[in-house]
């Protein structure tokens, strides 16, 4: 294993031992004993930057089942490099940070960092996995801890609910991706994603094309929360804030980004990638900021700003697929990739400080509604500092890093227009119009969001707690993302160069040759451009929006609820429980005479379509043998003693005439030349009469005795069927035999070589002795089992027992 | 010959369907007789009905009935009589221990399960 791959399983095997520090070493927070770790992998990974300038890949395996080509293999390039930069400094801070914000007293804090490392890891694994089959059990990984943390206060109804919703969303959709990827595997015959890539040019004409973007999209969109999906994000704010702030914005939430990011030059060839990924971003984008301006938690504030975010990302990284089908020298489309890693940056630093700062005034008011906060600016400053950083960057304004990657969006977005393919040149339109229009409301929400907590009066009768600022520790972690807000937005080059260059040269992965092009748009980032009187219009737009907020607030309670998704989710939900009871209720009844006829009609179904359609009617009525007068009388005599059983009122006269079919079987045997068996036949069926006449006897008294049988029409029909079933294959079957039997053998050696003259006996002791020996195993399992029957009896105290 | 066993042995099986679709566990039983009878017969009209003498060296005689059929039914008339007594004993003790032969009323409790 190479030291990738250690730092691959780091966070699973310091997980091991969280319990035991966690329980012998009390007086200190166990956080601490986190916090080296993500710091050391961090700088382990900064390590890669300069390989990765360069434009030059790692590669490192491990087999893991050879036998079936699966590999761990850690791949890093820009694109995985950027991605492992933001979880382990993330992760990090936001390690840092719980340790501030979760109590050592009153928490469990051995399970947090449990699920939290395993997280970690599994996050790792996600980006760096160049396997398909690893990177989803990595990926199913990320969900599982997702799953975990979001239920952290599992004595909390909600905190179940969302821990529930989030789960089967997201299951459903990596479920789905596991489908795609098998179908990518059998185009590409490879699980490596390199390789897969290396040759994606030929996939487009595959019948199994189609199907494997939609299911890798469904995998993604799920995972990233995007349009109908995202309904979990929101109920996944019950997780404590620093799952929030690192699973929910920053991490677990850009693995469908990733993914899509990384799939890329597989797919971008077809249409259907760049309308789905660029259209399912963009009503994201605008449908997700639109809500997020109506929450009144400041988590849901966030939530559905991250949704919107993440949308934003998607568009841009469909838009960037575009790059695939224009020439290289008149590529304008390069543009919409680099904004959307910038952005995936950028927001992962602002978004990250945003929910820390939230976290802190929860901790220290009591509460995060807005309704009852505000006026905590001059209470809490630096908290305000931070979050007003944060905001603004949120809100795409100069000078923070939001403004540089809302500008490249725009950008994007407008050269949509300059598209001619796949009526792009017609409905592109929309892209510009719902992006501006997101980006008015993003504006919205983000001064909500400050105006509502931090400016107003002060109303301290309201807060569950005397509010005051947060300790510095708790303030640390966000006070750093705020400063590379700051200085992202001030230099942004120092980050385009070293690590955005080379993630838009791996999602758009042989498109260029290293280091050409992408350069030239990122020192591109001012001048007097269309986007700039965009901004300028949203911040207008947006001034007289938020001003003019209190008026128009009514719209969100005409929005019906029962079209809302949440309801759609519920209802779904409810109806399948109450369908599946339904049809169980329905069909499994309890009676044993409806499994009878589930099962004789299906006998008969399949029997009778497979004669239909299979049957053999090539008939030789020489194989047939003349009919004799006694069997003919003997045939109506059967016929005769089986329609008494039907038609007696009472048991006796079944009885009996069950007793005369069995006689008449044996004079049957006597008939067609069967000695052995009519002995058999007669010696039995008296036996068995006997014991039916015992069973008579001891019936109950109470009802029934002597009562006729009323004639049911279904039960008619199916026995019919079966009859004719029956006839008709062994009449099918008797005509048509492609061979002789075998019998000429024991007629000539029964004699010669087992010195009997008795064929049947011989058969039944010599040749084929096995099945005599078995068969008197089932008459002393019958004894037995019968003696049991009667001797055994539990007593009233047994039972009660029991 | 062969073609009047059939309809006879596809009479049986649909007296068997009907009486096994019946409330009765008596009716079951004669039920699953008839069938058992209806198959033996079945295996024996399959071998062959054609003229010939009984299996046994002694006869002497130019041609036997096939004997390998009949030793099949041989063993599964034991079978199916081991498997018909211990039912019969088992309807007998439910007999006893609740006190009634219809199918209907013989359902498991929801506490049972």
């Amino acid at each position: 294993m190479s030291t990738l791959h250690w730092a691959m399983v780091a966070p699973f095997m310091l997980a091991l031992f969280v319990p035991f520090l966690y329980k012998h070493v009390r007086s200190i927070h166990t956080g601490w004993f986190i916090l080296p770790l993500p710091v050391a992998l961090f700088f382990y990974f900064i390590r890669y930057m300069d390989i990765v300038q360069q434009y030059e890949t790692v590669t490192e395996t491990v087999p893991w089942i050879p036998s079936l080509n699966i590999h761990f293999t850690a791949y890093v390039d820009g694109l995985s490099l950027l991605f492992s930069l933001l979880i382990t400094g993330i992760g990090s801070l936001v390690v840092l940070y719980s340790i501030y914000y979760l109590e050592k007293e009153k928490e469990k804090l051995h399970h947090f960092y449990v699920y939290l490392l395993l997280f970690m890891g599994a996050m790792l694994g996600v980006v760096l996995s160049d396997h398909l089959i690893t990177l989803y059990l990595f990926w199913e990984l990320t969900s599982i801890s997702s799953f975990l943390l979001i239920a952290y206060w599992y004595k909390r109804e909600r905190s179940r609910y969302g821990a529930k919703k989030s789960m089967l969303i997201t299951m459903f959709g990596g479920l789905l991706m596991l489908g795609g990827f098998l179908a990518l595997s059998v185009m590409g015959d490879t699980y490596s994603i390199r390789e897969l890539l290396a040759h994606s040019s030929t996939f487009v004409n595959e019948p199994l094309f189609s199907v494997a973007l939609l299911l890798i999209l469904l995998g993604a969109f799920t995972k990233s929360a995007q349009f109908p999906f995202y309904i979990w994000l929101p109920d996944a704010m019950e997780a404590p804030t620093p799952v929030s702030a690192y699973l929910h914005s920053a991490t677990m939430v850009k693995a469908g980004i990733y993914l899509v990011a990384r799939l890329t030059p597989i797919f971008a060839l077809s249409p259907l990638w760049i309308w789905l990924v660029g259209g399912t971003g963009i009503v994201t984008l605008f449908w997700a900021s639109f809500l997020a301006s109506r929450q009144t938690d400041l988590k849901g504030i966030l939530a559905y700003s991250t949704v919107s975010q993440l949308g934003l990302i998607m568009s841009l990284l469909g838009i960037g697929a575009l790059a695939f089908h224009y020439n290289f020298a008149e590529n304008i489309f390069i543009v919409a990739t680099l904004a959307a890693v910038f952005h995936l940056f950028n927001h992962a630093t602002f978004k990250g400080s945003l929910f820390m700062v939230v976290g802190i005034v929860d901790h220290e008011t009591g509460t995060r509604d807005i309704r009852r906060l505000g006026g905590l600016m001059t209470v809490m400053p630096m908290t305000f500092t931070i979050a007003l950083i944060g905001s603004l960057s949120m809100a795409g304004l100069p000078p923070f890093n939001g403004f540089l990657s809302k500008e490249m969006f725009f950008t994007a977005m407008l050269r949509v227009l300059e598209a001619d393919i796949f009526s792009l040149e017609t409905w592109g339109i929309l892209f510009p119009v719902l992006a501006w229009c997101g980006s008015v409301f993003t504006f919205l929400y983000s001064f909500l969001l400050i105006s509502k907590t931090f400016l107003g009066e002060y109303r301290p009768e309201r807060l569950e707690k005397e509010a005051h600022e947060a300790p510095v520790g708790m303030l640390l972690a966000p006070m750093l993302l705020a400063l590379l807000v700051i200085v992202i937005g001030f230099v942004p080059n120092i980050l385009s160069d070293t690590v955005l260059a080379p993630a838009v040269y791996a999602v758009l992965n042989g498109l260029f040759k290293p280091g050409e092009g992408v350069d030239v748009h990122i020192a591109h980032w001012h001048g007097w451009t269309p986007e700039v009187f965009m901004t300028l219009g949203v911040i207008a737009v947006g001034t007289v929006v938020y001003k003019t907020f209190p008026k128009w607030n009514g719209v969100y309670r005409r929005l019906p609820e029962r079209l809302s998704l949440n309801h759609l989710y519920n209802r779904l939900l409810e109806w399948m429980e109450k369908g599946s009871f339904a049809l169980n209720e329905r069909y499994m009844t309890g009676s044993v005479r409806t499994y009878l006829i589930y099962i004789f009609t299906a006998i008969i179904a399949l029997l009778s379509v497979s004669i239909v359609l299979k049957g053999q009617w090539n008939i030789e009525i020489s194989r047939f043998a003349p009919v004799g007068i006694y069997e003919i009388v003997l045939a109506v005599v059967i016929v005769a003693g089986a329609l008494t059983t039907l038609v007696s009122k009472s048991r006796l006269t079944s009885i009996i005439a069950l007793g005369s079919v069995g006689y008449t079987v044996a004079l049957f045997f006597v008939l067609f030349r069967a000695p052995d068996l009519a002995l058999t036949q007669l010696v039995i069926e008296t036996i068995s009469v006997a014991l039916f006449l015992l069973c008579f006897y001891h019936l109950p008294k109470l009802r029934d005795h002597g009562k006729g049988y009323s004639f049911k029409l279904t039960n008619a029909i199916i026995s019919i069927a079966v009859g004719v079933v029956v006839s008709t294959i062994a009449f099918l079957s008797h005509a048509y035999k492609p061979f002789e039997s075998i019998s000429q053998y024991y007629v000539e050696n029964t004699y010669e070589k087992a010195a009997g003259k008795n064929m049947v006996n011989v058969i039944l002791v010599d040749f084929r002795g096995f099945d005599t020996l078995f068969e008197i195993c089932v008459l002393a399992i019958a004894a037995l089992g019968i003696y049991g029957m009667i001797k055994l009896r539990m007593t009233k105290e047994e039972k009660l027992e029991k | 010959m062969e073609l009047v066993m059939i309809i006879v042995i596809g009479f049986l099986f649909a007296a068997a369907t009907y009486l096994m679709l019946s409330k009765s566990l008596l009716r079951i039983i004669i039920g699953t007789g008839l069938l058992s009878h209806g198959a033996h017969l079945l295996l024996l009209t399959m071998g062959g009905l054609k003229e010939g003498a009984p299996p046994l060296l002694g006869e002497h005689a130019e041609r036997y009935v096939d004997p390998l059929p009949q030793a099949l039914i041989l063993t599964a008339i034991v079978i199916s009589f081991g498997v018909t007594a211990f039912f019969l004993v088992l309807a007998y003790r439910s007999y006893q221990e609740l006190g009634t032969d219809n199918m209907e009323q013989m359902r498991g409790k929801e506490e049972d399960d």
